[in-house]
């Protein structure tokens, strides 16, 4: 009831005033706010980030459980998965806006709620790149292009340590389960950037899951996955025929470092330079 | 209905070595089709240089024969459910098996998950097909201390969905507060046959003998229980130690497959119909014809998932319940009931 009221008066004050803040979110939706949101909840990590990394980070109130970047956020209340959001704790830290992933089940109820909610989708780096101009116009924060350009010049620095003679070494990717990154996912665009060769092709969609017998056959010189459950991975039936699994170059990324990887947000750069490190040879994982 | 009773005298007259043989030949065509489609799709190495033999010693064999194992485990286990309940609906995870595997290994996953240097020592051992098995038979053993032992039919199979939609419940908890397992998850409870090696295969192979031979053993039993369970006391059956044996060969058969290839829809149930819908046996034929039809249909659904989107697999457990229960409606569009 006080929730429709609000919306009510939301909507009979702000109507005839001239928005300040209007951006498109990737629903196709507008957002129009009459001031730069001052209390922001947002349910995606690398939303998140890109908040903070857009200098605005004293301007969230609330985040998702995973949002554990940077250290600040921990403090802040965190109020649930990304689809299983806690709605009352969101409504509670009145909001002016919550940012979120387009996908996520909390969206329509926040917004019949009320609420104004921008819905992005980050998948690519070109999404990334989106992403920060988007929150940047609706925080009104200059920066989203420097930040831009700051992740670019980390992914190519971090390229340019790679000694030639590791340029175009295979590499398979696994997030899990048998599902690997392939070409045209973030992580797979970060390689290609560092000069590594993908054994996924991108046809096969961004996270495809492959028939085990295509990884023995690429026979990729490096494996890299973020998740311990592949500890037994090289016991897999005829992968320890694969160069990577005899020559030990398995990169186990931690949690920590897992996060930076999977996650489309600003730390890019520090992402492409675990991957070097990992092509390298500098980050040993457990067979 | 004429064309009703023809097919009644045809299923009747037809002999079940006939039909087990044609299964078995199929059975020998899917395999030669399992060892000749590959990641590219149809590709045969038969005769190919090192790597090429290598992919089809230490992948496509295996992973073939133990999806054709697995299935043959589930068909069994389906045909003696279905006896054992007097129920034609009955299927091998009837007794909770399944979801308690599922309990089992999400459990394993967060165990590694936590503690990765647990991974190096018993955890690496028992692994996720030792988790799944021990989840499978814990919950057997749940669902029999429930019912109080297997002396009334109507409890066990009450405790069985019981328990089932408890460890489900859980093992959804387990996902819940620990998400990072939601892949590895998800594999399993797609099911997958990806993953299966010479151990695998030994390990189902043993299993599948002795639970058809000590299935067998028990068919006069079943063919009585048919009967009725008075009838069937009448007859001199020893109920309470039929029902023992034949629990403990659901279980094991069932947990077996389901911790080797994952929960796999509809083939326990699917098999033994098959089989009726083509010849009238006793369960003496009954029993090894299910495990035949069985491990065809899922060798069958194994070739399918890596071909139709080669080098993608589809999931093999959503693709034999879509085949399965394509199957259903057309049988029953065919008769109506």
């Amino acid at each position: 009831m006080k929730a429709w009221l609000f919306a009510l008066a939301v909507f009979a004050f702000a109507a005839p005033l001239q928005a300040a803040v209007k951006v498109v979110d990737d629903r196709g939706a507008t957002i129009e706010l009459r001031e730069p949101p001052r209390r922001i909840v947002s349910l995606l990590p690398s939303l998140t980030e890109t908040v903070c990394e857009l200098g605005a980070c004293d301007r969230l109130v609330g985040v998702d459980d995973f949002s554990n970047w940077p250290q600040q956020v921990l403090r802040l209340p965190h109020v649930g998965g990304l689809d299983d959001a806690s709605i009352e704790q969101v409504l509670a830290l009145k909001p002016d806006v919550v940012l979120l992933a387009s996908s996520s089940r909390a969206l329509a109820r926040l917004e019949g709620l009320g609420l104004r909610v921008m819905g992005l989708d980050l998948k690519t780096l070109e999404d990334v790149r989106r992403g920060l101009v988007k929150v940047g116009q609706l925080l009104d924060r200059p920066g989203a292009e420097q930040a831009w350009a700051r992740i670019n010049a980390e992914v190519d620095a971090a390229a340019l340590t790679l000694p030639a003679r590791l340029r175009g070494t295979t590499v398979y990717y696994e997030i899990g389960g048998g599902y690997a990154a392939s070409e045209s996912s973030h992580i797979g665009e970060v390689l290609a950037r560092l000069g590594a060769a993908n054994i996924v092709p991108g046809h096969l969609g961004t996270v495809p899951k492959l028939n085990p017998e295509f990884v023995v056959r690429a026979d990729p010189q490096v494996i890299m996955f973020s998740d311990r459950n592949l500890a037994e991975l090289p016991a897999r039936p005829g992968w320890s025929r694969i160069r990577a699994v005899r020559e030990g170059r398995l990169c186990a990324f931690t949690a920590a470092q897992g996060d930076v990887i999977v996650r489309p947000g600003p730390r890019l750069g520090e992402s492409a330079r675990l991957m070097v490190q990992c092509l390298k040879g500098e980050l040993k994982g457990r067979p | 209905m004429p064309l009703a009773r023809d097919e009644a005298v045809d299923r009747a007259t037809r002999s079940p070595l006939a039909v087990g043989l044609v299964l078995i030949a199929v059975t020998a065509l899917l395999l030669a089709v399992g060892t000749a489609v590959g990641s590219l799709g149809w590709e045969p190495l038969w005769g190919g240089a090192d790597t090429a033999r290598a992919i089809l010693w230490e992948i496509r064999l295996p992973r073939s024969l133990g999806a054709w194992l697995a299935g043959a485990l589930l068909g069994l286990a389906g045909a003696v459910a279905q006896g054992l309940f007097r129920n034609p609906l009955a299927d091998p995870y009837l007794l909770g098996s399944a979801t308690g595997a599922a309990f089992g290994v999400a459990m394993m996953l967060v165990l590694i998950g936590v503690a990765p240097m647990a991974a190096d020592g018993w955890v690496a051992r028992l692994g996720l097909t030792g988790a799944g098995f021990a989840g499978a038979v814990g919950a057997v053993l749940v669902t029999l201390a429930l019912a109080r032992g297997v002396q009334h039919t109507l409890r066990l199979l009450l405790a069985g969905v019981i328990v089932g939609m408890v460890f489900g419940a859980l093992s959804a908890l387990v996902m819940f507060w620990v998400p990072d397992i939601l892949r590895s998850m998800q594999s399993f409870l797609l099911g997958t046959t990806g993953f299966l090696g010479w151990g695998s295969v030994g390990l189902l192979g043993v299993l599948l003998a002795v639970s058809v031979l000590v299935a067998i053993g028990f068919s006069p039993a079943l063919d009585a229980l048919a009967l009725g369970e008075s009838t069937a006391i009448s007859l001199g059956i020893p109920l309470s130690k039929v029902r023992v044996g034949l629990v403990g060969v659901m279980a094991l058969a069932t947990g077996a497959a389901v911790a080797q290839v994952g929960l796999i829809a509809f083939i326990g149930l699917l098999a033994p119909h098959l089989v009726r819908a083509a010849v009238k046996p006793t369960h003496r034929w009954l029993l090894p014809l299910a495990a035949l039809a069985g491990g065809v249909l899922l060798l069958a659904a194994d070739v399918l998932a890596r071909w139709l989107l080669a080098p993608q697999e589809l999931p093999v457990g959503a693709l034999t319940s879509l085949l399965g229960g394509g199957y259903l409606l057309w049988l029953m569009h065919r008769r109506p009931l």
